[in-house]
């Protein structure tokens, strides 16, 4: 994977099918970009688990990633998560899958962190 | 006087009226969010007990970091965070002993982390004036009470309730109600002089 992208995608759900589904979408489109995702509770019951999003994070090959989320527990888990790990987080408040999307595409795009954070201001909506 | 045992036993105590409670905080949650608090709360608190069991301890900072722990990582929901993060400030300054400056550093943990304030429905609003009655060392279980009652006419705005705008309206917020017994329970122990 000589090519692939130095920032990564983390998704945190409440629902591992939904973190899934999300994940399914986005690959589709970048291929290139390391994307990990998790949905859940440690039972695997709707919620989220502090455990299960550093083993998302510390998954993903690349050490500086974007980070979406759906709802309130999954984002301030992932801050907490954000504070405990070595890898740079950049934790976005837009709309969980398009601004996912928008991340991934721009990404396999190529396009740099800056211009990325840009674009994304507009899907901001939490 | 905070002792690394009436710690434990303030806790276990929490513990205990949590696991009491579980059917009436999921009622309170499913009213105005998704119904699991009382679950969420009995998970992660369940987690709590099992290691106080499991462990021995040198000082309160101990335990409010192996609280803090099992709160986050088994709750679940938005309580796990915000209890986990009010648990993480209260061990970092634990070693004053001092337990308004302890309660003051883990509610201005959970505003941190919830970036919310009083009178948003939220724990907040059992944990301000808890904190402020104690630093006036007057607290009391009706001063509690009175607490949890007064997020009944908020309207949410942080938190899964505030999706639901004027309807959180009349309910009690069910973050309040936990955190009341957790102020019960350190009214039920020793640790506060006076």
């Amino acid at each position: 994977m000589a090519d692939q992208r130095s920032i990564g995608i983390v998704i945190a759900s409440h629902v591992e099918e939904l973190a899934k589904g999300t994940y399914l979408l986005l690959q589709e489109s970048a291929p290139d970009v390391s994307i990990t995702y998790v949905g859940g509770t440690d039972d695997g019951e709707i919620g989220s688990s502090f455990e299960k999003i550093l083993t998302a994070v510390e998954a993903n090959d690349a050490d500086e990633l974007f980070a979406f989320y759906d709802l309130g527990s999954a984002k301030m888990t992932l801050e907490i998560v954000q504070e405990t790990s070595d890898k740079t987080i950049h934790l976005m408040d837009t709309a969980l899958i398009e601004g996912a999307f928008a991340a991934a595409a721009l990404l396999q795009g190529n396009y740099s962190l800056t211009e990325i954070k840009k674009q994304l201001v507009p899907l901001t909506i939490k | 006087m905070l002792t690394t045992e009436n710690t434990v036993q303030w806790l276990t105590k929490f513990g205990e009226i949590i696991s009491m409670n579980k059917a009436y905080l999921n009622e309170l949650d499913s009213r105005i969010g998704d119904g699991d608090h009382g679950s969420n709360m009995v998970r992660g608190v369940e987690a709590m007990l099992a290691q106080f069991e499991a462990m021995e301890f040198n000082h309160a900072k101990d335990v409010f970091k192996v609280t803090a722990m099992a709160l986050l990582s088994k709750i679940g929901g938005a309580s796990g965070p915000l209890y986990g993060s009010a648990f993480m400030e209260m061990a970092k300054v634990a070693e004053t002993n001092d337990l308004v400056t302890i309660l003051t550093a883990g509610l201005n943990g959970i505003k941190k982390r919830g970036k919310a304030e009083v009178n948003e429905k939220t724990m907040i609003d059992v944990w301000e004036p808890v904190c402020q009655a104690l630093a006036e060392n007057n607290l009391t279980k009706s001063i509690i009470d009175q607490a949890v009652q007064a997020t009944k006419p908020l309207k949410a705005t942080k938190g899964r309730a505030s999706y639901l705008g004027e309807r959180s309206i009349g309910e009690i917020d069910p973050g309040a109600m936990s955190s009341a017994y957790l102020f019960e329970a350190l009214l039920a122990g020793e640790l506060i002089d006076g």
